[in-house]
């Protein structure tokens, strides 16, 4: 090995061998049993508790809890489940401080909420661990529903679809299905495969045919699921990314920071990655915080987000961007790019303005400075690929006969794996009430 | 007198005189496994102590055997807080003359502290004369008798079986006044259904003060996997001793009893029973006890622990205008009282400070699922106290977890109090109010 940090360029191999397993392993592992006993004690079982309302599943919080708390944590697995089968990766990447627990009760008291996301990966993760999957399916309907996207939506539909008896198919276009949970999360927030497991553990259920590498308006079209099934779900994501809108954007060396959070992923050996020294991340979102933060675990230099609003408009969470901060990244608010500069067709560096958020929009400043950078990524959003006979930016199905939507492609989509989960699991029982009329 | 701090600022006298014993402070170590030996007692002495009961003795011969599996069992609270701890150990397992060889050395060593005998012998005078002249060349201060112990003792005819019977206590304090001049301390058990009885007897036999009080009777857990109680002893479990923070309530309760019962007044008291922090010994002090023994809370935390106390007692006690701890005895005494002297006519009701409430609803759902439905909730969690349905009934203070977050504000006379629809008048109680039978029957 010979690359270090400071060696220029997009090289592989930046650090030890040794730094990458460190960097990129669990970043907050799960609670010992006497941890989750003490965190668990702190639950003041609230009345109608606040945590409950703030999460988008509706998890009973505080049973759980004390069911923790008095020694049945497969029981507390099972509240958690029935409302949220994906509770095990939503253990790991919930912005737990913007949901149930900014609404702790101890937020408001100490400051200190109880650790709610860490007691549920606890819960989760000890059943998860036997290979125990507490649901079995109703009696056969012969009610047939293919479910487009393996995503947290997809899947939450697929098992409650199950769960009542139906059979379901549930197609994607990539190679593994997960979705976002297996591409688009970092690698370091589920470690050990997690998101692959969890499919493996949701699938025991039964019913569920799963077919990777069936594209919808390639392989299928929604016409012919329509008329091949009794209900079709859309969980189809967010599959375009938005354009920079900048000179030399296609320069080498800029890419989308989408691509690049799903290659980290599927690369076991992180050291086989190229990356530059000095990086630069356009946006303000949990993408460009998590291309950033791993741009550093793989050993770059130099880690610059700029996003082009005010820091309290990012809506990469508080606690995300400290964490960005603490592995040594920079973020520059209030900046817009005017121009990629390249050398010999490879990006050298970034210009940007600065701007102005006003009543009549953003605005460029005649003020600019010039960011040093051998990698860009692009972090500025996603874009729905609407189907044919559907428009964007987001699915509205409701016109259309025997089909539902949800997850990050539907109408109330939120970058959130947990509000996916809720809606698939609603649209599930949405698609099953309309069987049994 | 006046004592200056290191600092030279005032601090309170904290010595007491507890039935002629002198000791620096009011916070002995009770009779128990801290006090059984040389070793310890040394250490307890120069953590701070101001004085210990020795760990019971029994008759010379063999001693007891103790079991060779777990002795004790414990209930939680959160964070594994010890509540309360049981044991099924007997008294010293180790022979007579050691224990008195200890005694003499370490009191010679340290005169300035109290230095108690716990003894435990047959129910028989010859028993307890030769015990007494066994003893009487320590130059202890004093000595207690074991009547409180519940298990092990209890079925051989001593201990709690002694206590139990109000008519042994006495025939057995007279005989130790009769065969020895040391002062005589009667620890009571409260495995009995008046704690007044056994007090009595003591006082007729001529005790010169009663401790209290001993365990009592319980099994903390069972064991769902093996069924049996804990502590476990090869599958099988006894009742063992109950003490710890869980048994202050009761303690406090028949301390009290004892202080203000005509008969039994006056007679000085060691208060025993969860003390663990400075203000429980003061609690047990202001109801009567004339100075506190400590067994759990250092068998919890260690000896160290009696540095607060004696700051915390010294601080409050300089707040309070308190020169020595005779001002504090019993100053609360007065004001137990029975059910029928409070006074109807004072009324309170809940308020809710809104600034401090962190928005929890524990007080609704106590309060709508078990009490008076007298609490509000909004659909922003604003939780009111509704007046008219309010009987101050304290619940919601009790299960709130902020402090002060709740309190019961009294109406004052003549205010109009909305649940009855009655303005609040003089004080009245039970025994001239309309709705008393024996009232109307002698109308």
């Amino acid at each position: 090995m010979s690359n270090t940090p400071l060696t220029p360029g997009i090289v592989s191999a930046r650090l030890v061998p040794e730094a990458y397993a460190h960097n990129f392993d669990d970043l907050d592992p799960v609670l010992d049993a006497h941890e989750a006993h003490v965190a668990a004690d702190r639950c003041y079982f609230c009345h109608d508790a606040p945590c409950i309302t703030a999460c988008p599943t509706s998890i009973d919080i505080p049973l759980f809890i004390r069911q923790i708390a008095t020694g049945t944590a497969e029981a507390a697995a099972k509240t958690i489940w029935d409302q949220n089968i994906m509770g095990g990766m939503c253990a790991r990447v919930c912005p737990t401080e913007q949901l149930c627990e900014e609404a702790c009760v101890r937020e408001a008291a100490e400051g200190k909420p109880v650790e709610i996301g860490r007691l549920q990966r606890f819960a989760t993760d000890r059943v998860m661990e036997k290979g125990v999957h507490p649901y079995t399916r109703a009696a056969a309907t012969g009610k047939r529903v293919a479910v487009v996207g393996a995503g947290p939506a997809g899947l939450a539909c697929a098992h409650r679809l199950a769960m009542h008896g139906h059979d379901v198919v549930v197609m994607d276009r990539r190679a593994k299905p997960g979705g976002l949970n297996e591409y688009g999360i970092a690698s370091y927030k589920t470690p050990h495969d997690f998101a692959q497991s969890e499919v493996e553990w949701l699938l025991k259920i039964g019913g569920i045919t799963v077919k990777t590498g069936v594209e919808l308006g390639r392989d299928v079209t929604l016409d012919g699921l329509r008329a091949d099934y009794d209900a079709v779900f859309l969980g189809i994501g967010l599959g375009g990314v938005n354009a920079l809108r900048a000179a030399g954007e296609d320069l080498r060396g800029v890419r989308d920071a989408v691509d690049f959070i799903a290659e980290l992923r599927q690369q076991p050996d992180k050291s086989m990655l190229g990356i530059g020294r000095d990086v630069v991340v356009i946006g303000g979102g949990m993408t460009a915080v998590d291309a950033a933060v791993q741009s550093r675990l793989l050993g770059a230099q130099n880690v610059t987000i700029v996003y082009r609003r005010a820091q309290e408009k990012m809506s990469a969470s508080s606690h995300e961007q400290d964490h960005a901060q603490q592995v040594g990244v920079r973020i520059i608010c209030n900046a817009a790019p005017v121009e990629v500069i390249g050398v010999g067709g490879a990006v050298s560096a970034v210009e940007f303005a600065y701007t102005e958020d006003g009543p009549e929009g953003l605005k460029l400043l005649a003020d600019t400075f010039t960011l040093k950078a051998d990698q860009v990524f692009k972090a500025i959003g996603q874009t729905l690929v609407a189907p044919e006979g559907l428009a964007g930016p987001k699915l509205d199905v409701t016109p259309m006969a025997k089909v539902w939507t949800g997850g990050d492609c539907g109408m109330g989509g939120e970058d959130l794996t947990v509000t996916a989960v809720a809606e698939g699991r609603d649209a599930a029982e949405a698609i099953h009430a309309s069987f049994g009329a | 007198m006046q004592v200056l701090g290191p600092k030279g600022d005032t601090m309170a006298d904290l010595t007491t005189n507890f039935i002629g014993i002198k000791s620096p402070n009011p916070f002995w170590l009770a009779s128990a496994p801290p006090t059984d030996k040389e070793y310890n007692v040394r250490r307890a002495f120069k953590a701070g102590w101001g004085g210990v009961v020795w760990k019971t003795l029994g008759s010379e011969g063999l001693p007891v055997v103790n079991v060779n599996g777990p002795r004790y069992g414990a209930v939680w609270g959160a964070d594994r807080r010890l509540l309360g701890l049981n044991n099924i150990e007997l008294i010293t397992d180790r022979p007579l003359e050691v224990n008195l060889r200890e005694i003499k050395q370490v009191k010679r060593d340290w005169k300035d502290r109290a230095m108690i005998i716990s003894l435990m012998v047959p129910c028989d005078e010859e028993s307890w004369k030769d015990i007494l002249a066994r003893i009487e060349d320590t130059e202890a201060d004093g000595v207690e008798l074991n009547f409180g112990c519940p298990h092990g003792m209890a079925e051989r005819g001593m201990g709690s079986a002694v206590g139990q019977v109000p008519e042994y206590i006495e025939m057995v304090t007279r005989w130790v006044k009769q065969h020895s001049r040391m002062p005589c301390i009667v620890k009571l058990t409260p495995n009995i259904s008046d704690i007044r009885k056994p007090a009595e007897a003591a006082k007729r036999g001529g005790a010169d003060a009663v401790s209290l009080i001993n365990t009592i009777n319980s099994i903390t857990s069972v064991n769902l996997d093996s069924f049996s109680p804990e502590p476990m002893i090869d599958g099988k479990g006894t009742h063992g001793g109950y003490c710890g923070p869980a048994v202050k309530p009761i303690a406090l309760n028949m301390v009290a009893e004892i202080a203000r019962s005509e008969a039994t007044r006056g007679l000085p008291i060691s208060g025993i029973g969860g003390v663990t922090t400075w203000r429980d010994a003061a609690e047990f002090m202001a109801l009567g006890a004339g100075n506190v023994q400590v067994c759990t809370a250092v068998m919890t935390y260690g000896f160290k622990i009696v540095e607060e106390m004696i700051s915390g007692l010294s601080q409050y006690m300089d707040e309070k205008g308190m020169v020595s701890t005779a001002d504090l005895v019993g100053k609360a005494v007065p004001n137990v009282t029975d059910w029928q002297f409070l006074n109807l006519n004072y009324v309170t009701k809940a308020r809710i400070d809104q600034d401090a409430c962190i928005g929890c609803g524990r007080c609704f759902a106590a309060c709508e699922d078990t009490s008076h439905q007298a609490i509000s909730m909004s659909e922003d969690r604003v939780f009111e106290v509704m007046d008219d349905e309010c009987v101050a009934c304290n619940l919601c203070v009790n299960v709130c977890p902020v402090e002060d977050c709740i309190e019961m504000v009294e109406l004052p006379k003549g205010a109009l109090d909305e649940r009855t629809g009655k303005k609040v008048g003089d004080y009245a109680n039970w025994t001239t109010h309309a709705n008393n039978p024996s009232v109307s029957a002698a109308e």
